[in-house]
C-alpha cells in the first residue's frame, strides 16, 4: 500500500483547495438558479444541481485516477491523445448531435459529451509536447507552421460544428507561444489591428482616415528640418499609414461578409451601436439587471428575483454567474474573481518553477485556458464582451465541462508534484 | 531560445491577467454599487413583463357599416410563488368558483410555471372585473391582463367572417409570433387575412412590490414597446343584402351566392342553416361550439363554398354556349320533343315540338339538350368521343368549374368535372359514347358544382365571356388595390356573340308564357335566368337558381341553392328575384311572396 501513501505526497494543496472552493461555490449557484420551493431534494436527478452532484463525485474520482497515474504517461502519449481527439472531432460531425445550435454533441443514451472540451486539454498537451522537443540540439523545420498546424486543426473542426466559442478558446494558446519567446512584434501590431477594427466601427472610416493623416502631416512638419537624417524613418511611417489606411476601408468589408449575423448584431450592441433589448441584446440586458440588482452584499442566497424568474436564458450554464452576482452580490462577484485569479497566478508560478519545459508549458497553458474562458464568460455578463458562449470553469452547470477543466488542472498538479523529475 | 529574455514575459502575462481582472472587477463595481438604474427596490420588487394586446382590425362591409369590432375583457393572471396569506373562501366567492375549482385551477398555474404568469380566469366579467380590481391588493400573485374579444354588432355571415381562437401548440410551432393564451383566426376571413388583422403585440415592463401594487414603469419605460393595432379590412359583401338574404333561407338548408359581375366582388355569401357568430366568443365559446359542431342539421358548414351538388338544368346554358362556339348547332337549329316519352332523356313536361335554342332554354327542354350534347360528342371535326369529350371539358374547365379560383375565398371545394381517363376506367378505353355520359347534357350525373362556381356561371353569361375570381376584400385600410385585378380576370373559350340567344332564352324565362319562373318576374327589372332541379337520391330534389340583371347592364350576378324543396320554381328562384329586387331596388314591393318564403320551413318538414 505505499502508492496510496505517495498520491498525495508533495501535492500543491493551494490549488486543490481552491479547485473545491469554486466547484462548491458553482454547485450553490446551480442549485440557486434552479431552486424550486416545490422540489427539495438536493439529491433530486432530474434537476440539474441534482446532476452536477454526481458529476463533483465523478470529478473526485477522476482527480484519484489522476494523481495515481505516472505523470509520464500523459507526456508520452501527446500525440496519441491529441489523435484520438482530432478523430472524435471528425466523427462528431459526422455521427453527432445538435444541441443549442452547434453539432458538437455524442449522444450516448439520456447523456451528452461534448469532445470539443475535452480536446483542449491534449492540444495542450500536444503544445508542450512539440516545443518542449525544440532545443539547441535539437532544431526543427518550420516550427511555426507545425505549432500553427497543431492549435488551427481543433479549431477548424470545432469552427465547422458551428460551436464559434469554444473554437475561440484555441485563441489562449497564443499566450503560450508568447511565454515560448514567439511573436515579438506580432502582438503589438495585433493589438493595433483590434483598436483599429472597433475604432473605426465607432467612429467611421473616414473620420479614423482624417485623424491618421493630421497624424501624418504632424509628422512630416516635426521631420522635415532634419530630413535627411529620418529619411528612412519618414518612409516607413508612410507605408505603415498605407498599410493601416487600406486595412480601415476593408473594415466594413470584414465585418460585413466575414462575420455572421448574430455575431455582428452582438458586437454592434456591445458597441451601443444598436440597442435591442427584446431581440439579440435580451440576454445581456437581463444578465445586466440580475447582477445589477444585486447591489453591494446581494440579495441573499434563493432571494434573486431575476433569476428565479427564468428571466435569464442558460442562467445554470454559460450565464451562471449571474446568480452570484444577484444573490451574493459584489462581494460574492469579488470572491469568485480572487478565487480565479488566486488559481491561476499560482498555477503560473508554480510553473515557473518547474524544471521540466514540457510542464512549464503545459502549466502556461492551463492557467491561459482557464482564463481566457474566465475573463470572457464574465465579461459577456457584464456587457464587456460580445456573447460567446462558453462556460465559467468549474462552475457552469455540465459533465463534459467541469471534467475536462478538471483533468486539465489536476494534470498539471500531478506534474508538480513531481517538478524535481524531467519528465 | 533565451530562457532568461523570455522568463521576462511571465511578468507581461501577469500584468494583462491583472489588467482585465481589473477592469472586470471595476465594471461590475460601477453596475452592481455605483449605477442605480438597475436597481429594484430593496423591499424585492419584481419586475413584469405585460403583454400588451393590440386591437384587432375591424371589418367592414362594402358601405363601411361595421360588421366586426372589438369589446374589453379582463383576464385574471397569477403567479403562483407570489401567492401568500390568500383569503381563499372570499377569493372563491368573489369569482364564483367552488374551492375544488380553485384547487384544481392553481394546480395547473403551478405545473406550468411557479414564476411566469398564467391565465387563472380568462374573460372575466366587467361587474367581476370591477370587485377584483378593487381588492386586487389583497390577494398577491393576482393580477389582471386585459385584452379585446370580437364582437358583432349585426349577426351575420358567420361562415364568411370566421371567428378567433386560442392558438394551439401547432400555431405556436409554426409562427414564432403566437405566445400560449394568444388568439388567432380560425376560419374565415379572421383567418385569411390574420396577419393583416392582428397587429403587434408589445411589452410594458412594470415594477410591483411585495403586496403587488404596481410601482411605474422599468427604467422609464425604456424596453418598452408599443402595440400595434390590426389592419381594417373593406369587405366587398352588401351587409343588408347579407342579412336579408339570410332571412329569407331561414328554416331551409342550402346558399345563396351573389357577385357583382364587373369585378367578381361577392356581394352576399349566406350559408343555411347559419348561427349568431356572438356564439363563438365569450366565456361559453366552447360549449357553444361543440353544440353547433354536433346539431343534425350542420350550422357550422359552409355550403357556397364546399357545398357540392350537380348543376342540373342550370347546366343547359353552358352546353348551349359550347354547341354554339363549335358551330355543331346554331340559335335557329331546331330539335323535337315528345315529352315525357322523348329518349333516351325525358323531358319534365308537353310544350310547344320542334322548338329553337331560345325557346328551348325557356321552357328547359330536355330532348333539346341531348341533342346539342349529342352533336357535341360525336363532332366529326374530331378524330374520336374521347378526343371530342376533352375539348368539351377544357371548355367547361374555362367557366371556372373544378377549379378553386385564385381570389381570397378559404377552404373551397374545388367539384368535379370528370376526365376523358375517368370514363376510360370505368367502362373501358373506347367502350363510352355520347350515349353513355348523356347525364351531362342536362347537367347531373358525375359533375358536381358549388354554389360560387354556380354565381360565376350567372357571371359569365352577365359578361358575355369572362369573369374575375370571386373574391371578398376589397381594401385593406386606405390600400385600396390589394389585387391586381387583372390576374384574376378569366376569359372563357366562348365568343362574345355567341352568348346571345343564350341571354335571350334566360331573359324569356321570365317573360314568356312558358317561361319557368314567369311567377317571379318582377315589373320594372329584366331578369335574366334559368332553373333547375336536382335529382338528390336521399329525399326531395334540390332547387336550384342562377339569374343576372340588369339584363343590359347586369348588376348582380346569383346562384341559389334550396336543398331538398322539389322545383327550382317554387323556391330558389322567388329567392333569386328577391335577392335582385332587393339590391336592385332597396325595397322588396312584393311583400305576399317575400312573406311566404320567410315563413317557409323546409327543414322541420324533413
Amino acid at each position: 500500500m505505499r502508492r496510496k501513501e505517495n498520491i498525495f505526497k508533495n501535492i500543491d494543496w493551494y490549488l486543490v483547495i481552491t479547485y473545491f472552493l469554486l466547484v462548491i461555490f458553482g454547485w450553490i449557484s446551480i442549485y440557486a438558479a434552479g431552486y424550486k420551493p416545490n422540489v427539495s431534494s438536493i439529491f433530486d436527478i432530474s434537476q440539474n444541481y441534482g446532476k452536477q452532484l454526481i458529476w463533483i463525485v465523478a470529478s473526485t474520482v477522476l482527480i484519484l485516477i489522476i494523481l495515481m497515474i505516472d505523470p509520464k504517461f500523459f507526456s508520452a502519449l501527446s500525440y496519441t491523445f491529441y489523435a484520438i481527439c482530432i478523430l472524435l472531432l471528425i466523427g462528431v460531425l459526422m455521427f453527432g448531435s445538435e444541441i443549442g445550435g452547434a453539432k458538437s454533441w455524442f449522444k450516448i443514451g439520456g447523456f451528452a459529451m461534448q469532445p470539443s472540451e475535452f480536446t483542449k486539454i491534449f492540444t495542450n498537451l500536444a503544445i508542450a509536447k512539440y516545443l518542449s522537443s525544440i532545443n539547441i540540439n535539437n532544431k526543427k523545420k518550420y516550427p511555426k507552421l507545425k505549432i500553427a498546424f497543431i492549435i488551427g486543426l481543433p479549431i477548424l473542426l470545432i469552427f465547422l460544428q458551428n460551436d464559434t466559442g469554444s473554437a475561440l478558446v484555441y485563441l489562449a494558446f497564443i499566450i503560450v507561444l508568447f511565454r515560448d519567446g514567439f511573436f515579438k512584434n506580432t502582438i503589438i501590431i495585433g493589438t493595433v489591428l483590434i483598436i483599429l477594427f472597433i475604432v473605426t466601427l465607432l467612429l467611421g472610416k473616414i473620420l479614423i482616415l482624417q485623424i491618421l493623416a493630421g497624424l501624418l502631416l504632424l509628422m512630416t512638419f516635426l521631420l522635415l528640418k532634419k530630413y535627411k537624417k529620418y529619411k528612412k524613418t519618414f518612409f516607413k511611417i508612410l507605408g505603415i499609414f498605407a498599410i493601416c489606411s487600406v486595412y480601415i476601408l476593408s473594415v466594413d468589408y470584414i465585418f460585413e461578409n466575414v462575420l455572421q449575423y448574430h455575431q455582428r448584431t452582438r458586437i454592434e450592441i456591445l458597441l451601443g451601436k444598436k440597442t435591442d433589448p427584446h431581440g439579440a441584446g435580451y440576454n445581456v440586458n437581463q444578465s445586466k439587471i440580475a447582477i445589477g440588482s444585486g447591489g453591494f452584499t446581494g440579495k441573499g442566497f434563493l432571494k434573486g428575483t431575476q433569476t428565479k424568474y427564468n428571466f435569464i436564458p442558460a442562467q445554470s450554464t454559460d450565464f451562471i454567474f449571474c446568480t452570484v452576482g444577484e444573490d451574493f452580490g459584489f462581494i460574492g462577484a469579488l470572491t469568485i474573481i480572487v478565487l480565479f485569479l488566486f488559481l491561476i497566478i499560482r498555477i503560473i508560478i508554480l510553473a515557473e518553477r518547474q524544471r521540466s519545459k514540457f510542464s512549464r508549458l503545459y502549466g502556461y497553458g492551463v492557467a491561459s485556458i482557464l482564463f481566457f474562458h474566465f475573463s470572457i464568460n464574465v465579461g459577456m455578463t457584464i456587457g464587456l464582451f460580445p456573447v460567446i458562449g462558453i462556460p465559467l470553469p468549474f462552475f457552469s452547470y455540465g459533465g463534459s465541462s467541469l471534467w475536462s477543466f478538471t483533468i486539465l488542472l489536476f494534470i498539471f498538479i500531478k506534474q508538480c508534484s513531481k517538478k524535481n523529475e524531467l519528465i | 531560445m533565451n530562457r532568461q529574455t523570455n522568463s521576462n514575459r511571465k511578468f507581461i502575462i501577469i500584468g494583462i491577467f491583472l489588467f482585465i481582472a481589473l477592469i472586470i472587477t471595476l465594471k461590475l463595481f460601477y453596475i452592481q454599487v455605483i449605477d442605480k438604474s438597475y436597481k429594484l427596490d430593496a423591499s424585492n420588487n419584481v419586475i413584469r413583463h405585460i403583454r400588451q394586446y393590440p386591437a384587432r382590425g375591424l371589418v367592414f362591409d362594402r358601405n363601411e357599416k361595421l360588421l366586426i369590432c372589438n369589446k374589453p375583457s379582463y383576464d385574471l393572471m397569477v403567479i403562483p410563488n407570489q401567492i401568500s396569506n390568500l383569503d381563499t373562501n372570499e377569493f372563491c366567492s368573489l369569482l364564483n368558483i367552488s374551492k375544488e375549482q380553485f384547487i384544481e385551477k392553481i394546480e395547473k398555474s403551478k405545473n406550468y410555471s411557479f414564476y411566469k404568469p398564467s391565465v387563472f380566469e380568462n374573460q372575466i366579467s366587467n361587474k367581476t372585473f370591477g370587485y377584483i380590481q378593487e381588492k386586487l391588493f389583497k390577494f398577491s400573485g393576482f393580477f389582471i391582463q386585459p385584452r379585446t374579444l370580437r364582437d358583432y354588432p349585426i349577426a351575420i355571415a358567420p361562415h364568411l367572417l370566421g371567428y378567433v381562437g386560442e392558438v394551439t401548440n401547432n400555431d405556436i410551432k409554426q409562427d414564432k409570433y403566437y405566445k400560449s393564451g394568444d388568439y388567432i383566426g380560425k376560419s374565415g376571413i379572421e383567418n385569411i387575412y390574420e396577419k393583416e388583422l392582428r397587429g403587434k403585440k408589445g411589452v410594458k415592463i412594470i415594477l410591483v412590490d411585495v403586496h403587488n401594487r404596481e410601482k411605474g414603469s422599468f427604467n422609464n419605460a425604456r424596453y418598452d414597446t408599443l402595440a400595434e393595432a390590426g389592419r381594417n379590412l373593406y369587405l366587398t359583401i352588401d351587409a343588408e343584402l347579407q342579412e336579408y338574404g339570410e332571412k329569407l333561407m331561414l328554416n331551409k338548408k342550402g346558399s345563396i351566392v351573389a357577385i357583382q359581375p364587373k369585378t367578381g366582388e361577392i356581394l352576399a355569401m349566406i350559408s343555411s342553416p347559419s348561427y349568431d357568430p356572438n356564439l363563438l366568443i365569450g366565456k361559453e365559446r366552447s360549449k357553444n361550439y361543440n353544440n353547433l359542431l354536433h346539431d343534425s342539421i350542420k350550422p357550422l358548414i359552409n355550403r357556397a363554398n364546399t357545398g357540392l351538388y350537380p348543376p342540373g338544368s342550370a347546366f343547359k346554358p353552358v352546353n348551349a354556349l359550347i354547341g354554339l362556339q363549335e358551330k355543331v348547332i346554331s340559335p335557329n337549329t331546331k330539335f323535337s320533343c315528345q315529352g315525357p316519352e322523348s329518349t333516351p332523356i325525358k323531358c319534365t313536361h308537353y310544350h310547344i315540338s320542334p322548338l329553337n335554342l331560345r325557346q328551348a332554354i325557356e321552357v328547359s327542354c330536355n330532348s333539346y339538350f341531348w341533342n346539342v350534347f349529342k352533336n357535341i360528342i360525336n363532332n366529326p371535326g374530331y378524330n374520336s368521343v374521347r378526343d371530342a369529350y376533352c375539348a368539351w371539358r377544357e371548355y367547361v374547365l374555362s367557366f371556372g368549374f373544378n377549379s378553386k379560383f385564385n381570389g381570397d375565398l378559404f377552404s373551397i371545394r374545388s367539384g368535379n368535372v370528370p376526365s376523358a381517363d375517368y370514363y376510360d376506367r370505368i367502362y373501358g378505353k373506347g367502350h363510352w359514347n355520347a350515349l353513355t355520359i348523356r347525364s351531362l347534357a342536362i347537367g347531373q350525373g358525375e359533375i358536381l358544382v358549388t354554389p360560387v362556381q354556380l354565381a360565376n356561371l350567372a357571371t359569365i353569361i352577365a359578361n358575355k365571356g369572362y369573369y374575375y375570381s370571386p373574391h371578398l376584400v376589397w381594401a385593406i385600410d386606405n390600400i385600396y388595390n390589394k389585387y391586381n385585378i387583372d390576374k384574376l380576370k378569366h376569359i372563357t373559350k366562348i365568343d362574345s356573340v355567341n352568348f346571345e340567344p343564350v341571354i335571350q332564352g334566360m331573359y324569356d324565362v321570365f317573360e314568356k308564357s312558358e317561361g319557368t319562373a314567369k311567377w317571379y318576374k318582377v315589373k320594372d327589372l329584366s331578369i335574366c335566368g334559368k332553373t333547375g332541379t336536382v335529382q338528390n337520391p336521399h329525399g326531395k330534389d334540390h332547387s336550384i337558381f342562377i339569374a343576372f340583371a340588369p339584363k343590359d347592364n347586369p348588376q348582380i350576378a346569383i346562384s341559389v341553392i334550396v336543398e331538398n324543396s322539389g322545383f327550382g320554381s317554387t323556391w330558389a328562384a322567388p329567392i333569386t328575384t328577391l335577392m335582385i329586387e332587393k339590391y336592385l331596388n332597396k325595397t322588396v314591393k312584393r311583400k305576399n311572396v317575400e312573406q311566404r318564403i320567410i315563413d317557409g320551413n323546409l327543414i322541420s318538414e324533413n
